[in-house]
């Protein structure tokens, strides 16, 4: 009797660890457009007003959770905040002249002098689900979907700073793959405010085991970057299956650049415009005005 | 089943939206051990597995991956208690710790067998360390919570069924068979 409970029990453990191996292996070979794709994307569409109810009914205690957080982060930052309201005043003041010849310089050339973001549609989204865990892999749900004009690869962004790109679609719901997980990858530039008419060009990487940092890699050694400069999308591609992000759009900016990383590994460390762990919606560039969709209105 | 699919809407919905010292909080692999430790090792495996399915169905992760980790946590689990049966009130702490530290290496190991191109640095094993930390502290709460909520299907435990005799006075050593 006891016999036949042990082999049971071995039978049943062998049978579950097979088909997960089998699950695996098959999920890792086929393309995304294979059956078992098919039936999470049915899955998540099915489960889609499931989470978004969820979403909704535990966003208050997902705030209250927050707010202790929040009440912490806060209070560490506002020293730091008031520099650089000083800082960026004294700045205003020259961007403030800047702008006005920059649209004068505009209307004499006759070019169009809206933002990199503002020829783009955009959807907003609610956030109705999030990876369990951040470690290595970090993506989102969101309750829009092919239905709403949401396209594979198109660009996301929360409050003008670039979130991650659209990674997966189904009817009403699609999967967000943040700029923090493993496989991201985007072309950046770095905007020297010392010397304005200078950028330099990376490849901007998530920090392995920090989702609130970044890395701006294989930027040029001569490279002059202080603390504060502004990071934004470079509008080319890093890969052949890269997506490609629309030029101009904030990623976040530099924080404490050291000379000898910079010539040595050629990185510096860049924080996300966006607090990617706080999001509650998002808003995907579903298509350029008057033109194709998403991002591959960009593609040469 | 029911328990496992609240459970995991909830951690996919708003659980995994909170941090705590910058690492999100994941009470899946405590939901598993839990399970384990109350029903035994094959329902432990079992649960274990549908559970992971249904996660990286939702989250269209790659499918196979949680659910051959919670395979392991919920038959550990499980064979913990039919093996030593541990009466001690803080061993749900030690299994959650146990439990995390399988499920967030596990995946770490998986992903970078499955070809995540990531160096393994301090950040990521402090990461790694604060999850199970977390974890260790939420473990009593959430087996109290699934005791509750399985206590209803579970096997008669030996232990509770001695007690209740001992104290009925129905196998009581100190009591003569003829005061009966």
């Amino acid at each position: 009797m006891y016999d036949r409970q042990v082999r049971r029990r071995r039978a049943v453990l062998a049978l579950l660890v097979v088909v997960s191996l089998i699950l695996l292996t098959a999920y890792f070979g086929e393309s995304g457009g294979g059956p078992f794709h098919a039936v999470q994307r049915g899955v998540i569409q099915v489960l889609s007003p499931v989470q978004d109810g969820a979403s909704r009914a535990l966003k208050p205690a997902r705030d209250l959770f927050g707010w202790f957080g929040d009440t912490f982060h806060a209070k560490k930052q506002v020293g730091q905040l008031k520099k650089q309201v000083a800082a960026y005043r004294q700045q205003a003041v020259g961007y403030q002249e800047a702008i006005r010849q920059n649209a004068e310089y505009s209307r004499l050339l006759r070019l169009d002098a809206s933002g990199p973001i503002a020829q783009y549609q955009r959807k907003t989204a609610r956030i109705v689900g999030r990876s369990v865990n951040n470690l290595l892999r970090d993506t989102i749900q969101v309750n829009a979907g092919s239905g709403d004009g949401v396209r594979l690869d198109d660009a996301v962004v929360a409050g003008d700073g670039l979130v991650g790109h659209v990674s997966n679609v189904a009817g009403s719901t699609s999967v967000i793959t943040l700029i923090t997980d493993q496989s991201s990858s985007v072309q950046a530039r770095v905007l020297s405010k010392a010397h304005a008419t200078r950028s330099y060009p990376g490849l901007l990487k998530p920090s392995v085991g920090n989702p609130t940092d970044l890395l701006m890699q294989l930027i040029p050694r001569t490279a002059l970057i202080n603390n504060g400069d502004f990071v934004v999308t470079g509008g080319s591609r890093s890969g052949s299956l890269d997506p490609l992000y629309p030029p101009g759009i904030l990623i976040g900016t530099v924080r404490n650049p050291s000379p000898v990383s910079i010539q040595t590994d050629q990185q510096v460390h860049v924080s996300p415009a966006v607090d990617l762990r706080r999001l509650d919606f998002v808003q995907i560039l579903t298509s350029a005005n008057g033109g194709a969709g998403g991002l591959r209105a960009q593609v040469p | 089943m029911l328990l496992g699919f609240v459970v995991a809407v909830v951690q996919i919905t708003a659980i995994s939206q909170v941090t705590v010292f910058g690492v999100a909080i994941d009470i899946s692999p405590l939901l598993i051990a839990s399970v384990g430790l109350l029903a035994g090792s094959l329902p432990g495996a079992v649960f274990g597995f549908c559970v992971g399915l249904f996660i990286d169905t939702a989250l269209v992760q790659t499918l196979g991956v949680t659910s051959l980790l919670f395979i392991a946590i919920g038959y550990w689990s499980g064979r913990l208690r039919e093996l030593r049966d541990p009466s001690h009130g803080l061993v749900p702490m030690a299994v959650g710790a146990g439990a995390t530290a399988i499920a967030v290496i596990g995946f770490v190991v998986l992903q970078f067998m499955l070809g995540v191109d990531a160096p393994v640095s301090w950040l990521l094993l402090r990461q790694i360390i604060v999850t199970i930390i977390v974890n260790t502290l939420l473990a009593l709460p959430v087996y109290a919570l699934v005791r509750r909520a399985i206590r209803g299907s579970l096997p008669e435990d030996p232990r509770r069924r001695r007690r209740r005799a001992y104290t009925t006075g129905g196998l009581s050593p100190l009591q003569r068979p003829s005061g009966r």
